[in-house]
């Protein structure tokens, strides 16, 4: 399947065709940064043109990788530059490129450097593209890597008051993780003989190596997905990175954890995977309450924006690792519905920074009478961040519990305790942003959204609604290759006299567990 | 073949000696000043001998004592671009330092020279001669500021240091020697093809450290930041880059040579010697604040490695080791560009600190040394992430997976220093105000950032090339 021109290395280069422009550019130094952000905005805005023609032309009947390009790269081994999506691939490039003009759109507010800004998003654009486009096992792992020096950047140069602070923990911390998986890429190259992914799919792996890598993997994915306990970089990063740089953070950088864990520890790792499927509950349940506990006590709104969304990311855990189609599912939906409801809330914590306000919650309050617009939505996010039926949140939630309910009572019930906690902290922030009285003078001058907050949100409140009415025009996206993923998994770890074939998927492996 | 047929397979290194001496001549006679001109020349000669490298027959001469193969002139090149670009590097540093004396190029040549026969040795005594030629060449290249008490210093510590290892080395042979009865390379191979006895073990233990001092592996670095740090920048330059080639290019030759079939008896020495390299060159290289010194650790660890790959004893190996070393000097080469284009009103400036604010000031500047510090901590997609990704891959494949996973975590410390210069760079702020740099050091630095930056979109020469080499070597 093409469309006649390598559309996919299109999407991925194209940004550095923004970059090369953005260096080039001359004149006085305002100029400059208007150039700069016209025309980030628009390579990100072609980018996302490119996008939704690949959505239109893509086929989901089929499971296997479609547009797929190779090219030889390292001679003498089979290390090719491969890439190609899947219906799970897909909608992480879509989430990608469509949050890319938002929060470039949300960059407005930066006056400082302005061109280098540009330049360093764009390349985060580029290589999380890639990243996610990736077929072959180096190339993934270069761009993977590779997301680290741009996001160091701009933490780093435009970040908060502790920025050096957070952006050394963060490159520290995802560092040592991801070079563990560098040697367990090593071994499965090795292993197979090609870092081709569907071939290192179909290569068996002895149980005992499968621990190791498993383990590799975990610290990599783990520490990039801020499962518990390595989630200790997320709070500071999201907290002091500037705005835009924490809506890429938080709506698709953590995704890329979860993505390797459905791309590549639990179909290449069955066997592990499923030994290590307690401890991911546990680490799950323990993200879900411990973490929405964290959220509770926070005064601050960024801070408890961050922390919820480690609270999310364990629901993502949890369903990913039921081996099941409905929790897997689940977690897709999650990781796109997450992805966009945490860019809404961001960008409303923007919203309110760029008005001079801090986002101390004492400092807030009664902004739902001034602010009528920016209540709604900053609501919409809200309800929806705690799964309100007939937004996104819900769809994924309930998913995932139904999912976990196949496998195990409590994992459902405990993750499931999610939402009512979730519903405890996101209206400690509504009441303390929006509602009780005006806290200091001030407050009650503040205006309502400007166009361009409009053009930031208003696209984000109607897909949370899209997706949470109308969730099938996704669902069909994943549907062949979530339940090709489950299937192998119940294949592989099945003993070999049950006929795989006369077996459900999802009913086997909650029997397995039992 | 001998006679006037052997002639061809020597062209490389004929020039380099002829030139070498013919330029020692018009140094010495004429009135003026020569140094320029004579850099110059040298810089020329390297540029023609890249291209004799060529053109010699692969070969072996005077019975074996010197062979010319795919290894060698891959280890050549890599050699004429380290001392090339230190020449360059040289050309306004050592006018502005006062060291502006013809006496460097020509020591260059001869250094050159000395590695070339280290690299093409087929016997322990060219091994040996050439090993003697480049030291005492590197001798007085350390110490040409004979006016600044660091560099006589430094000099005279490389030379004592130096001295013992020569000793170290050529006892070790002489034990070789008595115990097997030959110095031929294959001659020994196959009298090795046996078990050993104790005493060829304990010779090729001191063989191994000898080379070792010269690469600057842990246990065996000593001199290595006090030398760097007091040698005038373009010879650390030059002792960053070529003889590091050349002494690790004899090392693998010599390890996997006359002494392949006892690899059991020195398999766990490069092991031990690559993991104290490691750990030492990322961990003491963070409380240095003087970058040079920083440059001495970082290449210590990175000698660590480069010797994954010899330890693996492979094919893969090799070529690991050959990928990673030409990778290493082009990013040493780039960092070192930087460090002589750091001067404030002529005086040179060595501390990190005094980079704060770089990127703004010299935003290209700052650009080209964030690209080679990336590229140094082995962050993909520059260039130093594929030196790590094949001597990983080989030590794997080899069955070495603790070393790799030890190699791994001590990138991960040594990121942390890399990343404070790129912080000091960009995060914080200051007015560097460099003066404005010679076109030489420019482009060194433009240069090597470039093939750094772009190194990942055509890995596919270099990558073949190391195969040949290795092939060549292994057989």
């Amino acid at each position: 399947m093409g469309v006649g021109f390598p559309i996919l290395s299109l999407m991925i280069f194209l940004p550095l065709v923004g970059v090369a422009f953005l260096a080039t550019l001359r004149g006085d130094e305002a100029a400059v940064a208007r150039n700069a952000r016209w025309g980030a905005l628009w390579s990100s805005v072609v980018s996302l043109g490119l996008g939704i023609f690949l959505w239109l032309k893509f086929d989901p009947s089929v499971a296997g990788y479609q547009f797929a390009e190779s090219d030889t790269w390292l001679s003498g081994l089979d290390v090719q530059y491969r890439v190609g999506v899947d219906g799970i691939s897909l909608f992480l490039v879509e989430l990608t490129v469509f949050l890319s003009p938002i929060a470039i759109l949300a960059s407005w507010s930066i006056t400082r450097r302005v061109r280098d800004f540009m330049i360093f998003f764009l390349l985060l654009e580029s290589v999380t593209l890639g990243m996610f486009c990736a077929t072959d096992f180096v190339i993934f792992y270069i761009f993977f890597e590779a997301v680290l020096i741009p996001m160091y950047f701009i933490i780093g140069i435009w970040g908060g008051e502790r920025r050096i602070y957070a952006t050394v923990k963060f490159f520290l911390f995802t560092m040592a993780g991801s070079v563990l998986m560098l040697v367990a890429l090593v071994w499965m190259w090795h292993n197979a003989g090609s870092t081709d992914l569907t071939v290192l799919t179909r290569t068996k792996i002895p149980p005992d190596v499968q621990t190791w890598l498993f383990v590799a993997f975990l610290a990599s994915f783990g520490v990039k997905a801020a499962v518990w306990p390595l989630h200790t970089w997320l709070p500071d990063a999201y907290a002091e990175a500037p705005l835009p740089g924490t809506i890429m953070l938080a709506a698709v950088l953590s995704k890329m954890g979860a993505y390797g864990f459905i791309r590549f520890a639990v179909p290449m790792l069955p066997q592990a995977s499923q030994a290590a499927a307690p401890l991911m509950f546990a680490l799950g349940v323990v993200a879900v309450i411990y973490i929405s506990l964290v959220a509770l006590a926070q005064t601050d709104m960024k801070r408890l924006v961050a922390y919820s969304s480690v609270a999310h990311m364990g629901v993502i855990v949890i369903g990913i690792f039921t081996f099941t189609v409905e929790g897997i599912e689940g977690a897709l939906f999650q990781m796109l519905s997450h992805g966009i409801i945490i860019a809404g809330l961001f960008v409303c914590t923007g919203v309110l920074l760029s008005r001079g306000e801090d986002t101390a919650l004492s400092r807030l309050g009664g902004l739902a009478a001034v602010m009528p617009v920016f209540a709604t939505l900053l609501m919409l996010f809200s309800l929806a961040s705690m799964g309100l039926p007939g937004t996104s949140g819900f769809v994924g939630e309930i998913l995932v519990i139904v999912g976990a309910m196949k496998v195990n009572f409590w994992v459902s019930l405990l993750g499931g305790m999610g939402m009512v906690l979730g519903a405890a902290f996101m209206l400690v922030m509504l009441r303390a942003v929006l509602f009780d009285k005006f806290t200091r003078p001030g407050l009650e001058s503040l205006k309502d959204l400007r166009p361009a907050e409009y053009a930031m949100l208003v696209p984000l409140a109607v897909m949370t609604l899209w997706l949470g009415i109308y969730p099938v025009s996704f669902t069909h996206i994943f549907d062949g290759p979530v339940t090709a993923l489950v299937q192998a998994h119940v294949a592989a770890v099945q003993p070999a006299a049950v006929l795989p074939a006369a077996v459900q998927p999802g009913v086997a492996v909650a029997m397995e567990t039992k | 073949m001998d006679g006037l047929l052997i002639l061809p397979s020597l062209l490389p290194e004929l020039a380099l000696a002829i030139c070498g001496m013919a330029l020692l001549v018009i140094g010495v006679l004429s009135k003026a000043n020569v140094f320029a001109l004579v850099s110059y020349v040298a810089v020329a000669l390297f540029a023609a001998v890249g291209v004799l490298v060529f053109l010699a027959p692969t070969c072996e001469i005077y019975g074996g004592l010197f062979v010319t193969t795919d290894f060698t002139r891959f280890a050549d090149v890599l050699v004429l671009v380290g001392a090339g670009a230190a020449l360059v590097l040289s050309l306004d540093y050592n006018v502005r330092e006062d060291i502006a004396r013809f006496e460097f190029p020509v020591l260059v040549v001869f250094a050159v020279l000395g590695m070339f026969f280290m690299i093409s040795a087929g016997d322990l005594m060219t091994l040996y001669l050439g090993f003697e030629l480049q030291s005492l060449a590197m001798y007085i290249c350390a110490a040409i500021a004979r006016d600044s008490l660091r560099s006589t210093e430094a000099g005279l510590k490389y030379f004592v240091l130096g001295a013992l290892a020569s000793g170290l080395l050529v006892y070790g042979i002489s034990l070789v020697y008595g115990f097997a009865g030959t110095t031929d390379f294959v001659d020994l191979a196959k009298t090795l093809s046996g078990t050993p006895g104790y005493g060829t073990v304990i010779g090729i233990v001191f063989v191994l450290v000898g080379l070792a001092f010269k690469i600057s592996a842990a246990p065996f670095h000593m001199w290595t930041p006090d030398v760097y740090e007091g040698a005038p920048t373009p010879v650390t330059a030059l002792f960053g880059t070529a003889p590091k080639v050349a002494a690790m290019a004899l090392l693998i030759s010599v390890m996997l040579g006359p002494f392949g079939h006892v690899v059991g008896q020195w398999q766990a020495l490069i092991e031990i010697l690559s993991v104290i390299s490691m750990c030492l060159g990322c961990l003491a290289a963070i409380g240095q604040k003087n970058i040079k010194r920083l440059m001495a650790y970082s290449s210590i660890g990175h000698m660590g490695y480069a010797l994954i790959g010899l330890a693996a004893g492979t094919v893969a190996g090799v070529q690991g080791t050959l990928i990673y070393l030409s990778i290493y000097i082009v990013m040493s080469l780039g960092v070192f560009a930087c460090i002589i284009a750091m001067r404030r009103k002529g005086i040179a400036i060595e501390t990190i600190a005094d980079l704060a604010g770089l990127s703004t000031q010299r935003p290209g500047f700052a650009a080209a040394l964030a690209v080679l510090m990336w590229a140094m901590a082995g962050i993909p997609p520059l260039s130093g992430f594929f030196g790590k990704l094949y001597v990983f891959s080989a030590a794997v494949s080899a069955g070495l997976t603790p070393l790799a996973v030890i190699g791994v975590l001590t990138t991960v410390v040594a990121a942390f220093y890399y990343l404070r210069v790129i912080k000091v760079m960009y995060f914080d702020a200051g007015t560097p105000d460099f003066d404005k740099s010679a076109i030489g050091v420019r482009l060194v630095m433009t240069v090597a950032a470039l093939a750094t930056a772009l190194f990942v979109f055509m890995p596919g020469p270099v990558v073949a090339a190391a195969a040949d080499a290795a092939k060549a070597l292994m057989g």
